[in-house]
């Protein structure tokens, strides 16, 4: 047995994938199997739930409902619609600031001297250190209505004798999207550096040599090959954003409610985990065709760059 | 039009090393490069070649001195604004666009209409024999065949000049050599001035009108591959190109154009052509080209004549490749196998005793640098 197995290259190969399958069997497929099982069926005393096979939290979802006023069957409610679409809307307006952030910090670092590049990229990762949790409190901590910015701007108005108000910054959609911003910044800075940095300074200098402006070299060299770094960040940086209720919690408090905080509402508050499994697949599917569409219009990029 | 292609005058480059000094790493550069010439700069590395390559392209500005394209002056113009192109080492080809893409990119920052980008690729790239190649990647192609992609989208800007880093480098010998005679015809078609870096002596020799033999950012000597072989301007560069046996020695006289020299390890008096100034008590070295010595095998007196002992030999086929001991000091000699034969005794065998005759007119009295 083992001595066939030194001679069998390829059942070596199957065998180095196997404790990773357990892992991904054991975490991954059996709880989601049993999501989907659990999105079947009712909302049960105390939080339980009663096996059915129905598709009533489905049809919740999309917005039809028997909590009606009295005298009406069903009736219709936009709210979960409005959540989602929210939910991606954030999700999409992250993802294009992060791109717009990250793209000339990359660029900036990927073109510093060799002896810079490392300490700065070090310097982007730094954050990552601190709790994520935490990371959102110093963003109450500088949004809040006594906050470091009221601070500074109440300190700055009594200076000049103007009457101030303190800004109300917290709790909006805002406050989410600059957390959220900020959250998975570098997540969009690590692949696009990546990818800057492996285009040869040659090419510029061949480009240029060819009839290129800088800016036209920009456009039809760098970004190009840029593309495949931009795309890994979108993936990295709008998944996670359409998934997280952290930030929208603490920072957007009942005002912007997400996906995410849907889901956890379900699980905790109102203790119906039936409903809560069914928006949870509903955002991995959503989540999913996004990505395919994506990544079929733009590619993972690694027939440009390999 | 001014005669000169490219002209540098007294061309100084500075750079700080990561230790915080200065290196010149091109020092007070003087050359002319003609219209229509196939001009190489010959050197180890390090010597400056291709950072003067890169003054002239416009990728680095020069500390002293001027670089004149066409008669104008360049100053800090950047490589777009300048009338040449430049042949990487790299190939330095855009991975995400296809042979046609490349060849076209320059055309297209020129504004060239759709047709004359169309007539012009097609007609670069039958120049270096790829028709059919337009839609393939660059990835797609062997090294050979990217150096050609590199080639076109060059030549279909029709530069003035055309800059080449050693293009080669990267090529096996075969196919290097093949490339060599491709690009000297190339140039020869297209009427372009070719300004070729290279570090191989033999490459330069055999496509170059004209050479520059640089060492430590300045030009030692610049001119025909003939001149360059058979009149060295110093020690430097007649063991820098070819081959070389040196002996030591010190002036005795100096007579028109040959000087009389005493070589200490001999005793002895030789007399070679002078190929730059030197006076009488210089320290100089004595120099003969292994293909230059005549050997035979009477003991009659000769001017420049010395006898050794074969060491070692090995045929090579068109040559036989003698190592004579020379009283004392080890000498090369390359021998021509005029005649057909597999009777040994019509080799040099070791041991075997033999005159060597450095006649006057094969032997250089040169500066030792």
């Amino acid at each position: 047995m083992l001595k066939r197995l030194r001679e069998n290259k390829s059942a070596q190969g199957t065998l180095l994938i196997v404790p990773t399958l357990i892992f991904m069997i054991g975490m991954l497929i059996i709880p989601l199997l049993l999501t989907l099982v659990v999105s079947f069926g009712q909302r049960g005393a105390d939080g339980g739930v009663i096996y059915t096979f129905s598709l009533n939290n489905y049809i919740r979802l999309v917005g039809f409902t028997t909590d009606c006023p009295p005298g009406v069957k069903t009736c219709f409610t936009s709210l979960y619609m409005e959540i989602l679409w929210r939910s991606l809307v954030l999700g999409f307006n992250t993802t294009v600031l992060d791109i717009l952030l990250a793209f000339p910090l990359a660029y900036f670092i990927a073109r510093a001297h060799p002896r810079w590049r490392n300490t700065l990229m070090f310097l982007v990762l730094v954050p990552m250190w601190t709790n994520f949790v935490i990371r959102v409190y110093a963003w109450m901590m500088i949004l809040r209505e006594q906050g470091v910015i009221n601070s500074l701007l109440g300190w700055f108005a009594g200076l000049v004798h103007v009457p101030f108000k303190p800004l109300g910054m917290i709790y909006t959609p805002g406050a989410v999207l600059v957390g959220m911003i900020y959250e998975f910044l570098p997540f969009m800075i690590l692949p696009i550096y990546t990818s800057l940095e492996k285009i040869d300074n040659s090419l510029y200098e061949a480009a240029a040599d060819l009839g290129a402006s800088p800016f036209r070299t920009f456009l039809r060299v760098t970004l190009p090959l840029s593309m495949p770094g931009v795309v890994a960040g979108t993936i990295l940086v709008f998944v996670p954003v359409m998934g997280t209720f952290i930030v929208s919690d603490l920072l957007g408090g009942s005002q912007v409610i997400l996906i995410g905080n849907l889901i956890e509402n379900q699980f905790l508050s109102a203790r119906d985990p039936a409903f809560g499994s069914a928006v949870s697949l509903v955002l991995m599917a959503l989540t999913i065709i996004v990505t395919y569409f994506y990544t079929r219009k733009f590619g993972f990029g690694e027939e440009i760059v390999a | 039009m001014s005669e000169f292609a490219i002209e540098l005058r007294d061309v100084v480059k500075n750079f700080i090393t990561p230790e915080g000094n200065e290196l010149a790493a091109v020092n007070h550069v003087t050359m002319q490069i003609k219209n229509g010439e196939f001009f190489s700069m010959l050197g180890s590395s390090g010597c400056g070649k291709t950072t003067t390559l890169r003054m002239i392209a416009g990728f680095e500005w020069p500390t002293e001195g001027e670089v004149y394209i066409e008669g104008d002056a360049q100053g800090h113009k950047p490589p777009f604004l300048r009338p040449v192109n430049t042949v990487f080492q790299s190939y330095a080809l855009f991975q995400h666009m296809t042979v046609f893409q490349n060849v076209a990119f320059g055309l297209e920052m020129e504004g060239a209409s759709k047709d004359d980008i169309k007539k012009r690729v097609g007609e670069s790239l039958e120049m270096v024999q790829l028709t059919g190649m337009d839609r393939r990647y660059p990835k797609q192609l062997s090294g050979g065949q990217q150096q050609r992609v590199a080639l076109a989208r060059s030549l279909v800007k029709r530069p003035k000049v055309l800059l080449l880093d050693e293009p080669l480098g990267a090529l096996d010998l075969k196919l290097r050599k093949e490339m060599q005679l491709e690009l000297k015809s190339l140039q020869k078609e297209v009427g372009i001035t070719f300004v070729y870096v290279t570090h191989d002596q033999g490459e330069a020799l055999t496509m170059s009108d004209r050479i520059a033999v640089m060492s430590h950012g300045k030009v030692l000597q610049m001119g025909l591959a003939v001149e360059i072989y058979e009149r060295p301007v110093n020690r430097f560069v007649a063991d820098f190109i070819g081959e070389s046996n040196f002996m030591d020695g010190k002036v005795k006289s100096v007579k028109k154009d040959q000087a009389v020299v005493y070589v200490a390890v001999w005793e002895q008096e030789l007399t070679g052509v002078i190929t730059s100034k030197v006076n009488v008590g210089d320290e100089v070295a004595v120099s003969i080209r292994p293909e230059k010595i005549r050997l035979s095998e009477q003991a009659e007196p000769q001017v420049n004549g010395v006898e050794g002992v074969v060491v070692d030999s090995v045929y090579i086929g068109s040559d036989t490749h003698l190592y004579l001991d020379v009283r004392g000091k080890r000498i090369k000699v390359w021998e021509q196998n005029r005649v057909s034969t597999l009777d040994l005794r019509a080799y040099y065998q070791n041991g075997q005793k033999v005159r060597l005759n450095l006649m006057p007119e094969n032997t250089l009295v040169l500066p030792k640098d």
